[in-house]
Order: structure tokens, then sequence, then C-alpha cells
């Protein structure tokens, strides 16, 4: 599949957003978290500006995002739609928590609670756009939901960490819950990428032409000498050795830096805690990226069977 | 509504594609394409149309495959396009209902009006049936000549997909499938017609009849006629033909 | 729906247009009825016309994008002077008046000197019935049309064989026939019609045998494919007669009734009369009688003629018959399954089980319709009984160096097994079947070409023997192509491949001025490119142009267009009168004649004017008789409508058969109609009659249809046309090489006419392959049915389905070469070598690699991007095909000429480097007032409506 720009950084800034956002909501809920002002501002800045950003990056893969509010009609249907829908109803509960603590500086307990609870139906939606596709195998699977739940509670965390560090609350959890989700994300990232090299799509050249019962089948000719949008939109191909690098660079970038960064700011001046929890930021950031790139750009669509595919 | 009729009527629209006499020639592809710049759904937008990445919006295609391997095996031409499915996930996807089956034969729609572009149809369709058009930012499809198959100006006869009426060897053929009794459902039957990738559950109405194995000549080996082996040319000496 | 949701607005009745005019396809040589939809004066939908002969209602996909064709931005605007270096594509705007001024000085002084010096060629011209008469008026042998590197091959063998031939001349029952065998045809100019025969033929469950090295196109349906060595059919085909001889499985009654297998064939070695029929003193032919023990009219039904024997004539000569000579030659082992299997790569066993099939569906399984006719004796027939075996053959038997043979042996595989003109079998289309040869002869030669005077006869036809040679009295060429003469004397179509060349060489003598049409002669209509563009611009010591003028005629910009000096912009096929006459290439099929026109849908938006408004306009200039009045005024002021309508080649017949007369009702021959034209567009613009059931078969010998055939004047006489297995003008130009006679071949050329001008059908290798040990593969090239010719690169619909080609090659071979899928390999033949990217297949014979024709063009051509994948990826094969062998000897079939560019032999390396086609030529300019192309394209859009 095209691995599209404004699709990578929609799904990863607001899962990012919406980890952030259950991770203040669930901090003030326990009490870990006091609603301080200046540290309320960036963290929901963040949180909700990563979300929006997200969501308007989206708009812009539309070809007619000015329609865009007709996207919230067909909820009994559309994963999409359901997640543009709980996009916004989950913006109520997160502006009302966001605003009473900056604000008035107390936690609405309704509001942190349904703002959790949207975050994570959210995020479920947005994976469900994925994982409900039945011809792309590498999306439609048990793997897809809690990627997309552990790597938004991962990266959330990350960025909870410089804010904490940043406003001078380092504690001990968020290091514990970086290196737990950093490495749950990294186990199933690395369990998924063993489901998709393990197996292939039920479909085959042959189930999707019905030429089975003659023998293999083997493309002769394409329709079309160029590419057509099919193949530019579906037919996307990383190079094995790309991909097997990129995957490294995921593991590294995306896991192992950062959760050792964050072990590390335990032990270090809060001054270079800060500044590794940055770096963790930026090193998770392009790990990350790279994981949703990847997420896209291996995955193989059953039209790609009628144009040469031998597996999907 | 990208919820599918929940009474879906008994009328099955759709085409039975013969692959054992399908030549390749494309003609149902740009016929459709004629038809269809012009049509309901028009423009059939082109890009780049003289230069390096020509690429445009096709409703139908028409590939080639070899099935079997070297000289044993067959080269099939393979039109694709639109297979109106019972249980079309590319609908169901929609998040604004602008992706439709219609509840009184079946055919999936996309109305140019309500599609954002999201493209999430195309992404859904395991057969490729989806062509976005980047200029217009909307998906397209095969219609199935909507605006032919009842249209009021047109005779009788010529109320049937472009591609069927075109189509030079008569591989193609349009009917309701939903009617056992009627010809493409006959056709199907008695030829055996396919699903494609019935796996994936989408209960495509369009129906794909396979290559018939090859036709044998049954023919006894031909023995040296003993006239013929005895004489040589001169064999032919003795008859008595008439004019 | 939902409030939210705003219905679809669907407008299920549209109109699809305002208007609907009819007319004729031109995208390719089909010529199929269409109906043009009209939206506001735009074409908005081209269709098939059902109720046309030809296509019945359908339409392939270049008939169906011929609105793209007909709005390319490759189109010509204005008639175009050269003002840069021939090949630089530098030219400047003219007006027609000048450039008509311009080509009459030119062809009126030639006209005025020495009429030969004009080589006028047309290429796909589908007016030849008019451009051939232009040159005869004119006064110059050197005319042709594209024939020469097509079918000739095909044309021939089968005029001198049969009396007609495949595609225009004749087609398959496809109702009736229960076994067809097919070679060498991917995808050909009876397009739609073999498309709608096959799917009948299918359908009904005959058997398909398809003989050809690749599995594509017709071959994918075939029921049998025979994946054949390149230029081995004619063994091939030749095994199969010698197993049906040995088997005695022949119609020995059909041989002595229709053809001339009892004919006795004198025996006189060394004699000028050996091999020649025995005659009468009336000059008919003699066989024995067998019931008279005496020599008989073979042409008289009382007769009970002999098959075999040796006879003696009443004037002592010896004499057998015809069909003795073929038997004693098939029945040789040498013709065995097992020698042809070495040659063709396909097995003996396989060889066997096809003769015994041909043998039972002709002899198990005839086809009887109960509809009585009358022989050509009188004599009525109760029923018509066939053999229902078909076979069809086209370019892949006829662009080999041993095509004419090859071709001849189906004919005589047909004409033994009964089929030809039989239920089921091979039916002729009228005005064929015509005397075996047809009796006309090319005009041109020495004494009949004098200056300001009109030829007295057309420049092509039928040599009948070495006296019908155009050929000067030291046995040199009287045509710039040399058609007609001992390299080539049964050139039907002439040799228009050759005539750069020659005319370069000044080789038979130099021309002035070269007058093309619709011929792509700087690209994918020559062989040999990179020589034959070094001949268009090669310059004498003086520094002119050693072809001194060149003048073209074409629609679009196509390579050729660069390399003229004088541009006339033609228009498209939707902006003009035509004519598919029966004098010319006719749309008849089995069941009855008929012709066409095309009228103007459109009037064109540029400068334009069609090109036989152009050609009339220029006889009238150059006042040629039979274009201008006795006042001198043009004959035919309203240009080329005004011609077809009041032009009469014989008293009563013009180009179009249909309603003539002053009232409209005869058909066939009779007075001009002013009105004619009208009624072929009220009938959808053809007109055809349909024989009556008892005139369907055995035209050949039908009473009723030979009456039929000649009062419309198809033949002369009401004679039977008798088949010919055994062609005797063949024999003629054999003995001349032998010594005998007053017109005998140059020294050098005396042993290759005495083998190759064999009266029964031969097979040797295609020269190319006895002399290309080092290259091993052969290369083919196929048409794709999407493209025809090259006409197809600019039309924005049919370059996406074919952009650009690839070499395809079979995985075994593959495998062999260390070559991988999408590999880019260098093709190398002994001319040179070509880049080009590799598919493997499987369905190719195994010692044969393919591509399509003409995909590949030069950058900046058609008004493509110079950055088109045409030329970044499309190659062209023409360049490693020579004209001429390494010998120097023409490259062609030695019987017709015809180019033998399917005998091509390669190798193939592995390339490095970008992956991008070579050679890799100077991008041409875009011609002036040619904008340039759009980055989008949305025709359609005008037209949609919404309810």
């Amino acid at each position: 599949m095209h691995p599209a720009l404004s699709i990578i950084f929609f799904t990863t800034a607001s899962g990012a957003g919406y980890g952030l956002l259950v991770l203040l909501a669930w901090g003030a809920l326990v009490g870990h978290l006091a609603p301080q002002f200046g540290l309320g501002l960036c963290a929901f800045a963040t949180s909700l500006g990563l979300v929006g950003a997200g969501l308007l990056s989206s708009l812009g893969h539309l070809g007619h995002p000015e329609r865009a509010w007709w996207a919230l009609t067909q909820w009994r249907s559309s994963w999409l739609s359901r997640e543009g829908v709980m996009a916004i109803l989950t913006f109520l509960p997160a502006l009302t928590f966001a605003g009473l603590w900056i604000l008035d500086g107390t936690v609405s307990r309704p509001a942190a609670a349904l703002a959790i609870l949207g975050a994570a139906v959210t995020t479920i939606c947005t994976a469900m756009i994925y994982a409900s596709l039945k011809p792309v195998r590498a999306w439609r699977n048990l793997w897809t939901v809690p990627i997309y739940l552990v790597l938004a509670l991962y990266t959330g965390a990350l960025l909870m960490e410089l804010l904490l560090n940043a406003f001078g609350l380092r504690g001990p959890f968020i290091p514990f819950l970086v290196a737990v989700a950093g490495i749950a994300g990294a186990i199933l990232k690395t369990g998924y990428w063993a489901f998709l090299d393990g197996g292939r799509s039920s479909s085959t050249p042959e189930t999707a032409t019905g030429l089975g019962a003659i023998g293999n089948v083997k493309m002769l000719d394409p329709p079309n000498t160029e590419e057509n949008y099919l193949l530019k939109e579906m037919g996307y191909r990383v190079a094995r050795k790309h991909a097997t690098r990129l995957r490294a660079i995921v593991l590294v970038l995306g896991f192992i830096v950062p959760i050792a960064l964050s072990v590390l700011t335990l032990y270090v001046s809060p001054a270079a805690a800060t500044l590794f929890s940055l770096v963790a930021v930026i090193s998770g950031a392009l790990g990350i990226l790279a994981e949703r790139w990847l997420f896209f750009a291996e995955a193989k669509h059953t039209v790609t069977l009628y144009y040469g595919a031998s597996k999907a | 509504m990208t919820d599918l009729p929940k009474t879906p009527g008994s009328k099955k629209l759709g085409l039975v594609i013969d692959l054992d006499i399908c030549v390749g020639c494309h003609a149902c592809a740009v016929n459709c394409k004629e038809w269809n710049d012009g049509g309901h759904m028009a423009p059939l937008t082109d890009l780049d149309p003289y230069g390096k990445d020509v690429s445009g919006v096709w409703f139908n295609r028409v590939h080639s495959f070899e099935a079997g391997d070297h000289e044993c095996g067959r080269t099939v031409h393979f039109p694709r396009s639109c297979l109106h499915c019972e249980a079309p996930d590319c609908v169901t996807v929609c998040p604004t209902g602008a992706s439709y089956k219609r509840e009184e034969d079946g055919i999936v729609l996309v109305n140019a009006e309500t599609c954002i572009g999201c493209k999430l149809c195309s992404w859904a369709c395991p057969y490729g049936a989806r062509e976005f058009d980047e200029i217009d930012g909307v998906m397209k499809k095969c219609t199935l000549c909507i605006d032919r198959i009842y249209n009021e100006t047109m005779d009788e006869v010529d109320r049937v997909p472009a591609c069927v009426s075109t189509c030079p060897v008569s591989a193609r053929h349009f009917g309701d499938l939903g009617d056992p009794e009627s010809k493409v459902s006959k056709l199907v039957a008695a030829r055996g017609g396919m699903d494609l990738m019935p796996e994936l559950g989408y209960r495509p109405v369009n129906k794909y009849l396979p290559p018939r194995s090859a036709r044998e000549q049954k023919a006894p080996p031909l023995r040296p006629s003993e006239e013929v082996a005895a004489k040589g040319f001169l064999a032919w000496l003795d008859r008595m033909l008439s004019r | 729906m939902s409030l939210l949701n705003p219905p679809d607005r669907i407008d299920f009745s549209a109109p699809s247009a305002d208007e609907v005019k009819t007319t004729t396809c031109y995208m390719c040589a089909c010529r199929c009825g269409i109906k043009v939809h009209l939206k506001e004066g735009k074409v908005r939908w081209i269709e098939g016309n059902r109720d046309h002969p030809v296509n019945k209602g359908v339409l392939c996909a270049k008939g169906s994008a011929g609105i793209m064709q007909h709005n390319s931005p490759a189109r010509l605007r204005k008639p175009l002077l050269r003002t840069g270096e021939r090949g630089s594509g530098e030219f400047r705007e003219i007006e027609w008046d000048e450039a008509l001024q311009l080509a009459t000085g030119w062809l009126a002084d030639i006209r005025k000197t020495d009429p030969r010096k004009l080589a006028f060629f047309t290429g796909r011209d589908q007016s030849q019935a008019l451009t051939g008469w232009w040159a005869s008026a004119f006064g110059t042998p050197n005319y042709a049309a594209h024939g020469g590197f097509c079918s000739v091959n095909m044309a021939a063998a089968g005029l001198y064989s049969i009396g007609g031939s495949f595609w225009e001349f004749g087609e398959p029952d496809w109702e009736h026939a229960r076994y067809f065998l097919m070679f060498g045809v991917a995808e050909d100019h009876a397009s739609n019609p073999i498309k709608i025969g096959l799917g009948k033929l299918k359908g009904r469950g005959a058997k398909f045998v398809s003989v050809n090295p690749v599995r594509t196109g017709y071959s994918a349906i075939a029921d049998e494919w025979i994946g054949v060595r390149p230029g081995t059919d004619g063994m091939l085909v030749l095994a199969l007669i010698h197993e049906l001889l040995k088997a005695d499985k022949i119609d020995a009654e059909y041989l002595v009734r229709y053809t001339n297998a009892p004919w006795l064939v004198i025996r006189a070695p060394g004699k000028s009369d050996d091999g020649l029929f025995a005659r009468d003193e009336k000059g008919r032919p003699l066989c024995w009688d067998k019931r008279r023990s005496a020599v008989g009219d073979a042409l008289s039904a009382e007769v009970t003629p002999a098959l075999a024997g040796t006879y003696t004539l009443p004037d002592g000569r010896m004499a057998v018959p015809s069909f003795q000579l073929l038997a004693e030659r098939y029945l040789d082992p040498a013709y065995a399954p097992e020698k042809a299997a070495a040659i063709t790569g396909v097995s003996a066993e396989t060889i066997r089980r096809l003769a015994a099939e041909l043998a039972q569906v002709a002899f198990s399984e005839t086809v009887t319709l109960d509809i009585p006719w009358t022989d050509w004796a009188g004599r009525r027939q109760e029923k018509m009984i066939g053999r229902p075996v078909a076979m069809h053959a086209m370019r892949g038997i006829s662009a080999h160096a041993n095509g004419f043979h090859t071709c001849r042996a189906i004919h005589l595989l047909q004409m033994l097994l009964g089929t030809i003109d039989v239920p089921g079998g091979f039916r002729f289309k009228p005005p064929f079947p015509r005397p075996a040869p047809p009796a006309v002869k090319p005009a041109g030669k020495p004494g009949q070409i004098a200056p300001g005077q009109a030829m007295k006869g057309p420049p092509l036809g039928f040599p009948a023997g070495p006296e019908d040679l155009l050929v000067e009295a030291d046995g040199r060429a009287a045509r710039l192509d040399k058609a007609y003469s001992w390299e080539a004397p049964i050139a039907a179509h002439g040799l228009m491949h050759l005539v750069v060349r020659n005319a370069w060489a000044g080789d038979p003598y130099p021309i002035d001025t070269l007058f093309m049409y619709m011929a792509n002669m700087s690209w994918n209509s020559a062989m040999n490119v990179p020589e034959t563009l070094a001949m268009l611009t090669d310059k004498d010591a003086s520094g002119a142009y050693k072809i001194p003028h060149i003048i073209y005629s074409d629609a679009y910009a196509s390579e050729m267009v660069s390399y003229a000096d004088l541009v006339l912009p033609d228009t498209t096929y939707l902006e003009r009168w035509d004519c598919i006459s029966l004098l010319d290439r006719p749309i008849s099929d089995a069941d009855g004649p008929a012709d066409a026109i095309r009228q103007p849908i459109v009037k064109p938006d540029r400068d334009v004017r069609p090109f036989q408004d152009v050609v009339l306009d220029l006889g009238a200039r150059l006042g040629l008789p039979g274009m201008v009045n006795e006042d001198g005024s043009s004959k035919y002021p309203g240009g080329y409508p005004d011609y077809l309508v009041r032009h009469e080649r014989a008293p009563g017949i013009g180009p179009l058969a249909g309603w003539r007369g002053a009232d409209g009702g005869g058909q066939g021959a009779g007075a001009v109609n002013p009105g004619q034209l009208d009624r072929y567009v009220e009938n959808g613009c053809f007109w055809r009659h349909e024989l009556k059931a008892d005139q369907r078969y055995f035209k050949h010998a039908n009473a009723s249809y030979l009456a039929f055939a000649k009062s419309v004047g198809f033949v002369g006489s009401t004679d039977p046309i008798v088949l010919q297995l055994y062609v005797e003008p063949l024999q003629k130009f054999r003995l001349a090489a032998q010594g005998h006679g007053p017109v005998q071949p140059p020294d050098p050329l005396r042993a290759r006419v005495e083998k190759f001008f064999d009266p029964l059908p031969i097979w040797y290798p295609p020269f190319e392959h006895e002399t290309a040990d080092d290259f091993p593969v052969s290369a083919l090239t196929q048409r794709p049915m999407a493209m025809y010719h090259s006409w197809g690169s600019q039309n924005a619909w049919l370059r996406q389905i074919h952009g650009a080609n690839r070499l395809y090659v079979g995985r075994r071979l593959a495998e062999r070469e260390g070559i991988t899928d999408d590999d880019w390999v260098w093709i190398e033949s002994r001319l040179g070598k070509v880049k080009a990217q590799v598919r493997l297949m499987d369905g190719v014979n195994p010692d044969t690699v393919w591509t399509w024709n003409a995909i590949g063009k030069r950058s900046g051509a058609w008004s493509l991007r110079p950055d088109a994948p045409e030329s970044e990826r499309g190659f062209l094969l023409n360049h490693l095909i020579g004209d001429v062998l390494a010998d120097g000897s023409p490259n062609a079939d030695p019987v017709t000429g015809q180019a033998a560019w399917y005998d091509l032999r390669v190798r193939l390396s592995k390339a490095d480097g970008a992956p991008r086609s070579e050679p890799r030529l100077p991008t041409l300019p875009r011609p002036p007032g040619i904008s340039e192309p759009p980055s989008v394209l949305r025709y359609g859009s005008r037209f949609r409506g919404r309810a």
C-alpha cells in the first residue's frame, strides 16, 4: 500500500496525542498529577494539538476535504466514519478536562474518565479502519489493534516523560511505563513481522483469476504499460533489503534508544534528563514514523495479484 | 447509506464473462472508456495523456495471464471490472454514504457529489474495481452502464452495458443473475461460472466462465492406403471419376 | 437515504446524441460500419453499426478509441515547406495554393521529360483504385501501395492458385466449419470478422487449431496450439499432404471436377514445352479421358479424366496428369512427418494426428445443405455437400522468403481436401473468385512509357509469364522498385520497401520526386531504419539530395513528416468522403458483394484537405487524362465525392456498385446516379447485395453465381474458374531460366528463378535462417489487437494499453541465456543491435522471441512528449531487419519480392546501463502550428448530464 505521508502522520500523531491525553487523565484520576497551569497548557496543547494536526493532515488526504462532515454520517457501517465521530466526541470531555485543568486548576473526574475512554475508542477505530480491510492481510489480523493501542500509549508516554522532566516532575512511573509499553510494542511488532513473513493471504493469483484448475497462474501482460491509480495506490513495493533495514531502525530508534534513554533519565541530572527525554521523543518519533511507513509499505493488497504478484 | 440494503431485491444485474473465448482485444475496455467518458460518471480523466506517466480512469481493464506451465498451459485474457458484489465492503467502509448498493438491481455506485475522495473504498475492494479521479477528487467506477440499461431513448437491444454490446467474440453477457431462469444464470450453471476470490466472502454477482478444456477431435490414426502403398502414385490410375 | 446524504442524481435516459451519423471506421483496415453520436457538434460516442455486414454492431478497441484519434494533438494543421535540412523537422507553414503550385511544378517537369521520375507510393491507403488510376494517367509505372511488405505472398499465391485468397478475397465458413486451422495470425486486418467468427465457431464446439510460434491473441483461445518454428509452416503442411495422400484421404472427385489435377502436363525435359499443359489447337487444356481412352477436353463435363498414368498425346509427346506429378512429389519420404518434425519442431506424432483429424472431419463429418444448385455444366445438384475444414492464414505465412510457396501449400491442402468454397470450408468473397491468375497485366514496359503520355493500363497486375515482365532488353528492371523484374517477377502489389534504397542509389535509374501517402517509411514501415534515414538525407557531390524531392501526405505528425520537403496535411477519417470499392479492396463477405463509403461527420478545424481531393486537384492542374475536361477545366470540381459518383472505369462501372442507374435502381453496373452518395448515407454508408442461396457455394463452378458475377462485371465470362494445383505460369518462368523463350533472366539470376519457380509448392529454409548461424533465435513482430500499425501511439487511450513494448522470451530460452524477467537485453542481428526490456512467457516457440509491432516511437514524433515511454522503453525490430541479405540480394521472397521481415534472426545478451531502449535517435521537433499536448484530458466532461 502506498505510504501516504498524510496518513502516516495522522495515525502516529493522533496516536501519540491520545496516548498523552490518556496519561494526563489517568495521572489526574489517580492523583499523581496536580493540575498545574504550565504543564497543563503544554501537555494539552501537545496532546490535542497532535490529535488536531493529525485529523487536519488526514483531511489533506481527501479529494474533497470541504465535504468531510458527511463522513460523520455512516457510523453504523464504516470504521472511518466511527473514527471521525469518536474523534469529535472525544474532544468534548478532553476540552472540558483540559479547560478546567488550565483555567480552573481543577480536575473533572468524569471528563477525565470519558477522555480516556474516547481516546482509547478513537484509537481502536483508527486501527479498525485497517484491521477491517479483507484485501490486506498485513492489516486484517489480530495484531493491528493492539499495536495501535500500545504504540499510542508508548509514544504518549515518551511525550509525557519529556513534559514531566521539563517541568521538573520526574518520577519513576513514566520511565517504567515507557519501558513496559516499549517492550510490549517491540514484542508486538516483532511478532507482527513474523506473522507477516510467515504466511500469505489465502488469496492467490489462482483464486483471483479462478484459473487455478489449469495450473500456476503468471501474469503475461498488465492492462496498461504505465502504472495506473491502482498500482500507485495499492501496488507499492518495498525492497526486502530496505524493509529489513527499516525494521532494524524501528527497533533501535523506535524502541531501544528511547527505552534506554528513559531509564537513564532516572540517573542523571534534571537538565540531562530533559535532554535525554527530548532525544528519546525524537528518536521514538523517527522510529514510529518508520514503523508506520512500513505498516503501509509492506502491506500487500490482493489487487496486486492481478498485476504479477505471486502472493498478497 | 453505506449500510447494505436491508431487503435486497431479488434482482442482481451483472455480467458473465467467458474466459474461453476472450481474445484480449481490449474492445470492452476502450468502448467502456468511450461511453463512460461522456456518461454518468463523466469524465474518465487521463493524466499526462501524451507524456511519460500517462494514466487514466478506466472502469474495465484487460489483463493477460498464462495458466499452467510451458507448452501445456493456456494464455488467458482476463477483463477485470466491478463485480457488483452482494457483500461489498467498498460500500460499507464508505464514511459518507457516497458509495452505495442499489436495492432495486444490486448495482454498486458512487455518488460523485458526496464522495470525499478518501480512497478507502478502493482499499476495501479486493478486485481493484475502484478508480480515483485525481482532478475531480472523487472515486469513480463501473456503473454497469446505468445510463444505458434503463435508457428509454435507446432501442431495447442497445440497453446493455457498452462492453457487452461491443464485444466482438460475444464473450460478455449481461442479465439478472438473481433470476435462476435468466439466460445468464443458465449459462453460469451450464459452464461452471465462478466467483473471483470466493475466500474473501464478497460474493461477486459477476461470474467468470472458465476456459473449457480443449476440444479433442476423435480421429482414428490414418492407415496407409494399401493401394497407395502397393502402387504409389499410380494408385489413382484406375479410378473412374466423372466430372 | 438520510437527509444528510443527497441522493445520487442519475439521468437514466440521457440521450446519447443530438444526431447520429453513420460512416466507415478507419482505425485499421477492417473497415467496420460505425455510428457516430454527436452532441453539440462534438463526437460523443462511436459504436458499431448493427446493420453493417463487416462488424454487425461490434467494435474493437481501436474503433472505440476513434474519438481520441480524431482529436489527436498530433494532427497536422496546414501545409508545410521544409526550411532546414531534411530530417531536421524544420518547416514553415504555407498556403495550399503555394503547396499545390510547388507540387504541380515539380510534377509537370517530370511528366514532360520522363514520367518514371515520379515514384508515387501509398501506405495504408484505401483508395488505390484512385491512386493507381492517377499513376497510370500520369504515365509512371512507379506506383504501388504497401502490399510488398504486407501480404503480397498471400495475395499472389491465392490468386494464382484458386483465384481468390484469404482476407478480402475469402473467409472461413464460420457457420459450418467443424475444424479450423489458422496459420500465423495473431491479429490482423479482418479483425472483427475473425473475432465474431471465432466466437461462433467455439460456441458450436468446432475444433480450432492455431499454428503459430506465439500463443497470444487468437492462438490463446485455440483448442490446440502448434508452436511451430517460424518460416517452417510450409513443411508442416506438405507433411500433412504426404500423410493424406498416403492414406488416400483426398477428395479425388473434387479434384477432378474443380481443379487442374487431371490436366495433362507435357513431359519433355530440356524442351521449351516441358512442364506446360498440353492444349488443343484452341488452347484448351487436355486430359486423358478414360472412358474413350483418348485425350479429351479437360474443360468438358463429358470426360472421365485420369488422375494418373503416362499418356501419349496425338502429336507423340508424352504427358501425365498434373495430379500425378503432385502425388509423386509429396508421397516422397522427403515429406514424411519425421522429416518435417526436424524442421518445424512439431513432433511427427502430432503431424500424424493432425492429418488424421483433418481426414476425419473432411470425410466423416461432411456438411450437407439442402440447397439445390446448378453447376457450370448446367447440371442440377440436389444438395450442397461440404468438407467442413476451414483454414485461414495471413502475415505469419506471408512475410517469409518462402511465403509464396507456403501459402500455395496451404491452398493445395485445401484443394486436396475439397474444402474450397464448400459448406464448412473456405469461402470466396465476391468479386472473387476470378480466373487464376487474374487477366490484368502490369503496364509499364519500356515502350509503354512516354513523356506527357498516360500509361495504357494499370501499374499493377498479374504476369502470366516472362513476356509480361517489366524489364529492359538487357533484363534490368523497368520499375524503380524492381517489381515484375527477374528479382521479383510476381510482385503483384509492388515493392514499396525497396523504393527508398533504389531511389537513393539511382538503381535502376534516378528519380526526381518521391510522393508518398500514409506510409511511415522513415520508421516502422522501413527495414533497416538507420540506413534508410541516411539514404533519405544523403546528398551528392553537388550538395543536392540524392532523392531530390519528397512530397508526403499524412494527417498526423509521423516520423516521416520530418523527412519530407513538402507536407500536404490530410484530414482525419471523420472529416472526409472515402470509398471502399469493389475495384479495390472491398468489404464483401462470402454471402454477397458489398462496398462502403465514408462521409464527413464533422468539419475540419484546421487548414487541411482530404488527400484524395488533393490528388484529383493535382491531376487537374497537370491536365491528366480523365481528370480534365476538353477545355482543360477540372473534371471533378467537387473533388473526391464528385469523382466517386461520376467516374466510370468502364462503361457503367464506377467506384461504387450500389444504386447505379439514373433512378438508383441498378447495382453492380449501371449509369451514373447523381444521388448515389445520398443513397449510401441513407443505407448506413454501405451497399450490399445478398447472393441467392443457390449462389453461395461452389462459386467457381456455380452457373447461377457465375452468371451473376458476369452481369456485374466481376468476371469476363461464365466459364468455370479452375483451381490451380499446378501453376503453369511458374513453369513458364522456369523454362525461361532454362534458356527458353525471348525473355530470359540475366545469368546471375537463372539458377534462382529455376529453383524457386516450381509449379508445385516447395519448402526451403528462409534465406536469413541459412546464412545466420551466429544468430540462432528467430525474432518476430506481432500486431497487438488494441493498436494497429503506428497510428495508435498518438491516441491517449490506446497508448495507455501499449505505451511501450517488451521483448517476449520463452522461459526455457531465458534460462539458457541467463536472462530473467524485466532484464534489459541487447537483441543483435547481423545489421546491428537494439536494446529492449524482457518479459518472460511460456507460450512461445523455444527458439523464438517476439515483440509488438510499431509501438516504439522516435522521440518527439506523433506529438508525444520527448520522454514518452514509446521512445524511452519502446523499440523497433525494424532496425535489425535487412532489406538485403548479407550477399546483397533482396531479403525477399524470390517469387513475389515480398519483404521477408519475419525471417529475422538474432542473438541475445544481457545489457547494462540505463533502463531505456536503444538506439536513440535525436528528438524530432514538433512541426510548426502544432501546440504542446495537454497535460490533462477530460474530453467527455462536456457531455455530462445529471438528473
